[in-house]
């Protein structure tokens, strides 16, 4: 049912501008920023280089690194849970493999571990919201793979480690270059609809930052379609997954050097279980809902970073934690979708970033820190933003281009996510530009892997612990590119399945179980003097109104 | 970039108890300012994952309305309910062993034979997809039609709920897709030589060496490297 919002009619006469500039852009292409002109303007407009919005972590194996404050309020704070209060000698599951998160990682990891010779009784996915809500799902615009005669993983290699200003892990960014025509292979075989040419060969679009056009999509639901099909392979596997039931603490033996299960809490009945396994794979996503510098996110509703909080106080380490990726192309209007992905996928088509003056200002296709950064000083910088009736700023994404470059019916065809959530609110959007704006799109850094997705700690491998995805740091340094995270999940995904299936073959038994990384972490945390008030993980953001909060009083005890 | 409220209130009704909130805003934002913690209900909060279905009715209006709450604007005098969980029981399958005809859906899902085209399920569609013309082209045998109409499905279970076969259409559809893209949709023959070339290491030197390179000889290469045009 369309809400019939629409455009106001001073924005009206605005897009007029759009339009009267339109067929001359058709033919225009915007420059490509030189690398120094990229470098001034990230220094200049990204939000990581704004000043006051971090600090260095004070305690643990990672001090000294410099993290966003609102990431350190959550990994300096104090246990959920009192650990005396949790009783270990009570164990509610023994698994060899516990799989803490049910996105795109997690899932691969459980279908691998079970592939290679992991019974699914043994395994175990445990998840905070239902089985596949992650960030994968919402990943619209495709994976990257250099399959195409071209391209190579040498390039596709390059792609990655410009992209990511070179302070990606060189090893990690090759096994993922490496693996990543395997993986499409392998989603194909699964059955993932991927767009193709009525031949077969896959229809590749570019993305920010890529040399070469390696986007494999499935029109614009791409992480929808691969999840579900994830998913629905694990259940067939027969792997059992517990909903609602996120690790609130992990568990180590008595030296602290090696994982051996962890405490889950059922958000639901309030009860917590004490798991018991061999191996852990921690797979827990990124954390745009801690709304870094206030800014909206693209991002689902858990994605509250637990993972590194939990992995921290184990000894994991961490890095480029300071680096957050802000898509470029968020919705600035209408306001109930405010913040909400515009994928990129729409500039692979041929749409332009305009300004109020119908001008382009930046090359579509930059790496998305970049972009970004050039939305930003256009609206804040230049004043040639657009503000919406609520006074948010945007600059126009001029996606009736996408049909007139790509034929009539490509919008609906290939974006028809797009289409369809501006059409609920009264826009078409192959006849009107949309108004676009950054908006926090992804945790670029985490936990510390090798290649075979093993945690590292200040001493080497931590054993039993495994971690893949957004939770994980290095594959993308400071800046990912579009189409590599999809790919990342579903590669480290697999490597850590194989890993911890190959580490719980190799006859390990069941390790004691202690909280005493908890009660060492929580010495150091007094030391410092954290308030105690502040407790991680967060679990869920909160939203309810001020007004209610304000007046609410815990009556049942939690 | 705070989200600045509308000054204007709207009374709703969540589960029959009356609340004024913002207008303009999402139901789902509605539910969380009257002070709703969402546990269930709420999953991606952007279209994509079917996780806050929600049925509501209008004062003055008889009809049920299916809606998406992160995708919906509140409006006066609604009453709704949301509906996180639709209970279905999803058939355990090996995709290996499977022909991708209609009558291995119809052995899996029987009840899609008892569809009477009503079309509530097309009607309870937030995505506004075919959906009964879909179960349609099932029991046609026409996967490829049926996989097409039902891509664009987020499994938010509305239809399923409406279905007076009592169709699961979720799973169905799940089933459908996947069938489709192993066996019907053309194999990407590139794809198979490309994976190929990297298992006998034809790229192992190159990027052994790159691996090894400055972050000053990688930007050279980054910098000089050649861009294919976008179109192709």
């Amino acid at each position: 049912m369309s809400q019939k919002i629409g455009y106001p009619d001073y924005m009206r006469d605005l897009i007029k501008i759009v339009e009267e500039t339109r067929d001359r852009r058709l033919k225009e292409r915007y420059r490509r920023l030189s690398p120094d002109e990229k470098n001034e303007l990230l220094k200049t407009w990204h939000p990581d280089y704004k000043e006051g919005t971090k600090r260095p972590l004070k305690i643990g194996p990672s001090a000294g690194l410099m993290v966003p404050h609102e990431v350190a309020d959550l990994i300096e704070a104090y246990p959920l849970v009192e650990p005396n209060d949790i009783d270990l000698s009570k164990v509610d599951y023994d698994v060899d493999l516990l799989v803490i998160g049910g996105g795109g990682a997690g899932t691969s990891a459980a279908i691998w571990a079970n592939i290679e010779g992991i019974p699914s009784e043994n395994i175990l996915i445990a998840t905070k919201l239902r089985f596949g809500d992650a960030n994968t799902k919402m990943a619209q615009g495709g994976i990257q793979a250099a399959d195409r005669p071209n391209d190579s993983p040498a390039i596709h290699f390059i792609d990655i480690m410009g992209g990511g200003q070179y302070t990606n892990d060189p090893e990690l960014v090759m096994e993922l270059v490496k693996d990543a025509p395997f993986i499409i292979k392998w989603l194909e075989d699964l059955g993932v609809m991927f767009d193709k040419e009525p031949d077969g060969t896959m229809i590749e679009l570019s993305g920010g930052g890529t040399s070469r056009n390696r986007m494999h999509a499935a029109k614009d639901y791409t992480g929808l379609e691969i999840m579900r099909v994830l998913m629905d392979e694990a259940l067939n596997r027969g792997i059992r997954v517990l909903e609602f039931t996120p690790a609130i603490e992990l568990l180590t033996d008595d030296f602290g050097n090696r994982i051996t299960g962890a405490v889950l809490w059922n958000m639901e009945t309030k009860e917590y279980y004490v798991v018991r396994s061999k191996a852990v794979i921690l797979a827990t996503g990124g954390y745009g809902r801690l709304h870094i510098q206030n800014y909206p996110t693209t991002n689902h509703y858990g994605a509250t970073m637990d993972g590194v909080v939990l992995a921290y106080r184990v000894g994991a380490k961490l890095r480029d934690l300071d680096a957050t990726q802000y898509h470029p192309t968020g919705a600035a209007y209408p306001d109930q979708i405010l913040g909400l992905l515009i994928t990129e996928k729409v500039r692979s088509m041929g749409a332009q970033l305009v300004n109020i003056d119908g001008e382009q200002f930046v090359y579509p296709l930059e790496t998305r820190d970049a972009v970004s950064a050039a939305i930003i000083r256009e609206c804040y910088g230049r004043d040639k933003g657009v503000k919406t009736p609520t006074g948010v700023r945007g600059v126009w994404l001029d996606t009736p281009m996408v049909d007139m470059i790509r034929g009539e019916g490509a919008t609906k065809r290939y974006l028809s996510s797009v289409y369809r959530m501006y059409a609920r609110f009264g826009i078409d959007v192959t006849k009107e530009p949309i108004l676009v704006f950054p908006t926090l799109h992804y945790m670029n850094g985490g936990v510390c892997i090798n290649k075979y997705a093993q945690v590292l700690g200040c001493n080497g491998v931590i054993e039993g612990f495994f971690a893949a995805g957004e939770t994980t740091g290095g594959v993308h340094g400071k800046n990912r590119l579009m189409g590599n995270s999809l790919l990342e999940v579903t590669v480290y995904g697999r490597r850590a399945g194989i890993s911890a299936a190959k580490y719980i073959k190799s006859g390990v038994g069941f390790g004691k179980l202690t909280l005493n990384h908890v009660i060492r972490f929580k010495q150091e945390l007094e030391k410092l003097g954290v308030p105690r008030s502040r407790r991680s993980p967060m679990l869920l953001p909160e939203y309810r109104g001020e007004k209610v909060l304000s007046k609410a009083i815990p009556i049942f005890p939690i | 970039m705070v989200e600045k409220l509308a000054q204007r209130f709207v009374k709703i009704y969540i589960m029959g108890k009356e609340y004024e909130v913002p207008e303009g805003i999402t139901i789902m934002k509605a539910v969380e300012y009257a002070g709703y913690q969402y546990i269930r209900g709420a999953g991606c909060r952007g279209g994509f994952c079917g996780a806050c279905a929600t049925i509501y009715r209008l004062k003055g209006d008889y009809r049920l309305y299916t809606a998406l709450a992160c995708q919906t604007t509140v409006k006066d005098g609604m009453y709704l309910v949301q509906i996180p969980f639709s209970p279905a029981e999803k058939v355990r399958y090996n995709i290996e062993e499977l022909k991708p005809t209609g009558s291995t859906v119809l052995a899996l899902y029987p009840e899609i034979a008892r569809c009477v085209a009503c079309n509530a399920c097309t009607k309870a569609c937030p995505q506004e997809l075919q959906v009964m013309d879909a179960i349609q082209m099932i029991k046609r045998g026409d996967l490829s039609k049926a996989a097409e109409l039902c891509f664009d499905c987020i499994s938010c279970g509305l239809c399923s709920i409406r279905c007076p076969a009592e169709i699961i259409h979720y799973h169905v559809f799940q089933l459908v897709r996947r069938l489709y893209g192993k066996y019907i949709a053309p194999k990407a023959k590139h794809l198979d030589i490309r994976v190929k070339e990297v298992i006998e290491g034809k790229f192992d030197e190159e990027l052994n060496k790159l691996i090894k390179m400055s972050p000053a000889e990688l930007k050279k290469l980054y910098d000089s490297r050649e861009i294919e045009s976008p179109e192709g």
